[in-house]
């Protein structure tokens, strides 16, 4: 119990002061934003083949693993002349309630189309209950491939790259021999995008899309944690 | 003795000036506040690894004006249950010594207006710095009536903790000063101000070996109110302290006064041991350079106030009092009367050594007590066989969750 050394009494006083020279840890939000983990459940996107058909067909699996009751799906037969879907039918009803919605992405798991996957999109701040429920016309890719920006949605230039749930279609479920493999459909606006490396290791970020936090928030991890020494 | 300015009579000239030094001082300490709480978050986040206020103007610098504004619109509640007159005179309480006790720091040297010899402080009194323990322990009554008078608990127990404390501190605050005065052989600020000036040994940090100071900025600190002597307030067990029932404009009082007193007690002690406004000065504009020199001694030391607000955990309540009452009054008693011994040998000569063998011998004695009670007093009554002493201070994994 001295009074010198880091956790005594003039320690403190060190302490403190040491700080002064250091980087600061805050994050100035609205201005500027901090890189996503690659995996962040943001909201649903309902994605599109490139031909641009709607992957959906209405099976309602999503509604039924849903936890939260917070999908509403009716399918409905494709009309013969204009088909929607590529299958024999289509989700024509289609609502997400944000208010209940966890972000479970256990949706995402049960499609067996990667109709629905979940973007990294997740400041949205409505302002009614009605807002509060996505209708399918919402949530479906735009035209372009991107998803669309409801009027309070704060996302900007770069954000939608990350959307989809591409990596999750990656996965290999633990199977060695998958991983690196193409697993899913092409996607409009996007093709067919390079596979997750996975535990290999071998990892392309540029061309998957993927940011490393590792990288990017290098200046403000501690020494002790592996940051680099400054 | 006393102020120059009142000398020759008081007419025009002299109410005027007189008029000058109080709005501008009034101003100055409006103004130094709202700088002061900006300043005390900006450093405080600094050393928190966070940015700050950084919306309202440049740097942030308007967001006390902007929560000032703020309170100043928000509703005046008056609780139920409250003394409705004490209530609302216990702010004031605050507040009105937070403003008067600066009005006695010189912050500037002498100058001539209009032949009128003007010094730079809204007031030389010959009481001088008992002004300064007269009006603190007004202050006291301010936060003890507004906890009294809120008629709730946790106000109550605030303002308890806050009377206790701030008497106790009063009397090695007092102590303190008493060294200096003895040291510069007067009470008139502007007399001590001027007994230290030219030679920075002669300021009585260096003069009374620092003892002195560090006994008057620790009680001044706990005077203060402020971490880590802020018990009173104590808004993780109290809700707030005292204050806790305040709101809108009674609040904004309380918290101007807080922040005013910082600012005077960091006055004060460059007054007292830093030679105030001090220091080498230029030929061109004499009269600007000791305001600077005493502007920027205050600052260093409201930073230094900022610093130990970061640095130190609020103490508990027995270590306040130990602090208080075993080591800061007998260390200061015993450092007067050294003082004191020295001074008497400049004219007795040979009583330097005994009076310094007899102050030796009461510091040393008042610390074996106050180490042997605290012995005691921590150690508590001895356990049965087989069973672990008390107050041997356990393994961290044997520590109960609440410190006690």
């Amino acid at each position: 119990m001295g009074i010198f050394g880091e956790t005594n009494f003039f320690g403190g006083f060190y302490v403190a002061a040491k700080q002064v020279l250091r980087p600061r840890a805050t994050t100035e939000y609205p201005a500027e934003k901090r890189p996503k983990p690659p995996r962040l459940h943001g909201r649903h996107v309902l994605n599109r083949y490139e031909d641009g058909m709607e992957k959906c067909i209405g099976c309602e699996l999503c509604a039924a693993v849903c936890p939260a009751d917070c999908i509403y799906v009716r399918g409905a037969d494709n009309p013969a002349q204009a088909p929607v879907s590529p299958g024999e039918r289509y989700g024509f009803v289609y609502e997400i309630n944000y208010l209940r919605c966890i972000h479970c992405d256990l949706c995402v798991e049960a499609c067996p189309t990667e109709a629905i996957t979940e973007s990294k999109l997740f400041e949205f701040s409505f302002t009614s209950r009605a807002d509060a429920i996505y209708t399918r016309k919402e949530l479906l890719v735009a035209d372009d491939g991107r998803p669309q920006q409801l009027p309070w949605e704060d996302w900007r230039e770069g954000e939608d790259r990350h959307t989809s749930g591409w990596m999750r279609a990656t996965s290999p479920s633990g199977a060695a021999r998958y991983e690196g493999e193409v697993q899913w459909s092409a996607e409009l606006g996007y093709g067919v995008r390079a596979p997750e490396a996975g535990q290999r290791g071998a990892r392309d970020d540029e061309a998957t899309g993927n940011i490393s936090l590792r990288e990017t928030q290098r200046k403000k991890i501690p020494v002790r944690f592996g940051g680099r020494r400054r | 003795m006393g102020d120059p300015l009142f000398s020759h009579g008081v007419d025009l000239g002299v109410f005027i000036i007189v008029l000058v030094k109080v709005v501008v001082a009034f101003f100055f300490l409006l103004v130094s506040v709202m700088l002061m709480i900006w300043f005390e978050r900006k450093v405080i986040s600094d050393m928190q690894n966070r940015i700050g206020p950084n919306r309202a103007g440049k740097f942030g610098v308007l967001q006390t004006l902007a929560d000032g504004i703020k309170l100043f619109f928000k509703e005046d509640l008056l609780p139920d249950r409250a003394d409705r007159v004490v209530f609302r005179l216990a702010p004031l309480l605050s507040a009105v010594p937070a403003f008067l006790i600066f009005s006695i720091v010189p912050f500037g040297g002498v100058v001539t207006i209009a032949h009128h010899v003007v010094e730079l402080q809204v007031a030389d009194p010959p009481i001088g710095i008992l002004f300064l323990l007269a009006l603190s322990s007004i202050a006291v009554y301010g936060v003890m009536l507004a906890g009294w008078s809120s008629g709730s608990k946790y106000p109550l127990l605030g303002s308890v903790r806050a009377s206790a404390q701030m008497i106790s501190y009063e009397a090695a605050l007092g102590l303190a000063i008493v060294t200096v005065i003895l040291e510069s052989h007067g009470l008139s600020t502007r007399t001590i101000v001027d007994s230290q000036a030219r030679r920075f040994w002669d300021w009585n940090v260096l003069r009374l070996w620092f003892v002195p100071f560090v006994i008057f900025f620790v009680a001044g600190t706990a005077e203060l109110n402020r971490p880590p002597f802020d018990l009173a307030e104590g808004e993780s067990e109290l809700g707030g302290g005292f204050h806790t029932e305040y709101s809108s404009m009674r609040f904004l009082m309380f918290y101007l006064a807080e922040f005013m007193n910082t600012i005077t007690m960091s006055a004060v002690v460059v007054t007292l041991f830093f030679g105030g406004p001090d220091g080498p000065g230029f030929k061109v504009v004499r009269w600007l350079w000791p305001i600077l020199w005493f502007l920027g001694k205050t600052v260093v030391f409201l930073y230094i106030q900022v610093w130990i607000r970061a640095s130190l955990p609020r103490l508990r309540y027995d270590q306040l009092m130990n602090l208080g009452w075993k080591w800061l009054i007998p260390v200061a008693l015993g450092w007067l009367l050294l003082v004191a011994a020295v001074q008497v040998s400049r004219t007795w000569g040979f009583g330097v050594f005994g009076g310094i063998i007899v102050g030796a011998v009461l510091l040393a004695l008042a610390r074996s007590t106050s180490r042997r009670r605290g012995e005691l007093g921590r150690a508590g009554p001895r356990p049965p066989e087989g069973f672990e002493r008390l107050g041997v201070s356990p393994a961290v994994a044997d520590r109960p969750p609440a410190g006690g």
